[in-house]
């Protein structure tokens, strides 16, 4: 009698494990989902962002936003796509940098947090990056900015694009080796002394 | 001109090769269809008479004559059966070889960079003076009676390029140069798609074909080559502003203006074409104005974004873009 009472706790136990292994896989689903009606993170998330730390008054709470687009292996890859085709790569040469700075690297001039990728997209920067305000639309922000943050290695590994539609240059994002962590690859904008 | 309605037939042809194609096609549908017609009478004749045969308790199916009558109808059956498909192979590597090339044609070929994107097509057309080279999307103008080379490059995945009235289907594949030749013997309008599944919306990547005389061919080439007329009321001018100034300029292009990008497709002369968004929908102000807005709603995961401008800049861009003749 007890020993049935084992089996059958057991086995309560394996049909849970089975559950919860079904339930993760399930959400991990999303991963490739391509949503063509997907809302951007609130669109001017990156008006907030300032350009220094220093501030009269109390400090400014550090805003957080959620790029949802790095959860999401289809929108990681329309971003590798538009950096292709709008070249990006003209001066940040997939990543590696050239006459811009390159982007696979943890230094970051103004700030490696999605809403300052966007904001120096919107904005531009000084010395060479041009301002794509109005001629971006926002999801393709997000994408773009999804994109160049999984470069770093600054983004979740899981939905890291597995193949591209697009003709490929590189090895894929899954079959490249680990990033380190990058320890100053901080949060927020930190003033940098380097030029770009 | 029903560009939309129509379905497309290899045996509605306008050219020798799909000639050839259909010819083809019809002698192996009927001699196919013969041939099954007789292997089904001659199974419902072996199963009436074995029936029969049953009824009346004859042990004949033992008899060693008729094991060796009946091998020898199997080994009939089957050498006709290998005549027929050897007879196929060689009519079909015939036509394979009267189709492939333009061969009694004396006229000099005319030369069509094709390349297949997701969703749409763009068509190059080359000249031995440089700045005689036509950049044009979605519309395919031939000169009927000329040979035309057919470049098939491809800038994504593996697509197909086919004109069911004219020939026969070939693959355009990314990182390779497929060769094909087309000669239409009719002047025509036809819808011609892709023939290779390649994504989402491979259902609506379509370009429509007008093949035409030579004169009324230069016409158009020289009209297409020559830059996009600048506007001149102005909610037209107003609307070529918000082209360059907002989510147009950074994939399309507009010759005589700072639009030059190459992702999407050329639009120097819109207005002329009678489709829009690779042959989904004909080339109206409202289908426009809808495709500009969300063309996620029309055509689901293609690669232009949803652009929300306010009514008075969707306003004057259609006026613009109605200026592009």
């Amino acid at each position: 009698m007890i020993a049935r009472t084992a089996s059958r706790r057991e086995a309560r136990v394996r049909n849970a494990v089975v559950i919860a292994i079904a339930l993760a896989a399930i959400n991990g689903c999303k991963r490739e989902e391509r949503r063509f009606d997907a809302e951007a993170p609130s669109a001017p998330a990156y008006a907030a962002v300032a350009q220094d730390t220093l501030q009269p008054g109390v400090p400014r709470p550090d805003i957080d936003v959620v790029n949802s687009a790095e959860k999401n292996a289809y929108d990681i890859s329309e971003g590798k796509r538009l950096f292709e085709q709008w070249n990006c790569s003209g001066c940040h040469s997939h990543g590696g940098g050239g006459m811009g700075p390159p982007l696979m690297d943890d230094e970051w001039i103004y700030g490696s947090d999605p809403e300052n990728i966007v904001a120096t997209i919107v904005e531009g920067r000084p010395n060479g990056m041009p301002s794509f305000r109005a001629r971006i639309t926002n999801q393709q922000l997000w994408e773009i900015a999804a994109y160049v943050r999984s470069m770093a290695g600054l983004t979740p590994k899981a939905p890291s694009p597995g193949r591209d539609d697009d003709m490929q240059y590189k090895v894929d994002e899954q079959r490249t080796a680990a990033q380190p962590p990058r320890a100053s690859a901080s949060r927020g904008t930190p003033p940098k002394s380097e030029k770009p | 001109m029903s560009a939309m309605t129509w379905a497309g037939s290899i045996f509605d042809t306008a050219g020798s090769q799909a000639e050839r194609i259909a010819r083809l096609a019809w002698f192996i549908i009927t001699v196919s269809t013969i041939v099954y017609v007789l292997v089904l009478a001659a199974t419902a004749l072996a199963v009436r008479r074995a029936r029969a045969r049953t009824a009346r308790g004859d042990l004949a199916d033992q008899a060693p004559e008729t094991e060796r009558r009946l091998t020898r109808h199997v080994l009939i059956a089957t050498g006709v059966s290998t005549i027929l498909l050897l007879v196929y192979v060689t009519v079909t590597a015939q036509t394979g070889r009267a189709i492939a090339w333009p061969m009694n044609s004396t006229q000099q070929p005319l030369t069509v960079e094709v390349t297949g994107h997701q969703w749409w097509w763009e068509f190059r057309y080359r000249d031995s003076v440089p700045s005689n080279w036509l950049s044009t999307s979605n519309e395919l103008h031939i000169p009927v009676g000329r040979p035309v080379r057919v470049i098939l490059l491809s800038n994504d995945v593996i697509h197909s390029f086919w004109v069911p009235e004219l020939h026969g289907k070939q693959d355009a594949i990314p990182g390779h140069r497929n060769t094909t030749w087309l000669q239409a013997d009719r002047p025509g309008v036809w819808k011609a798609r892709c023939a290779e599944f390649c994504g989402y919306q491979h259902a609506k990547m379509a370009f429509d074909v007008v093949a035409e005389s030579p004169a009324r061919f230069n016409q158009w080439y020289v009209s297409q080559l020559a830059s996009a007329s600048p506007p001149t009321d102005t909610s037209a001018k107003r609307g070529q502003d918000v082209f360059v100034q907002r989510t147009c300029v950074m994939c399309h292009t507009i010759s005589g203006t700072p639009a030059g990008s190459r992702v999407g497709p050329e639009l120097s002369h819109l207005a002329t074409r009678p489709s829009i968004a690779a042959g989904s929908l004909p080339n109206t102000r409202e289908n426009l104005s809808r495709w500009i807005l969300n063309p996620q709603l029309i055509k689901p995961g293609v690669h232009m974004p949803p652009n929300p401008l306010p009514p008075s800049e969707m306003n004057a861009l259609l006026d613009y873009l109605e200026t592009l003749k």
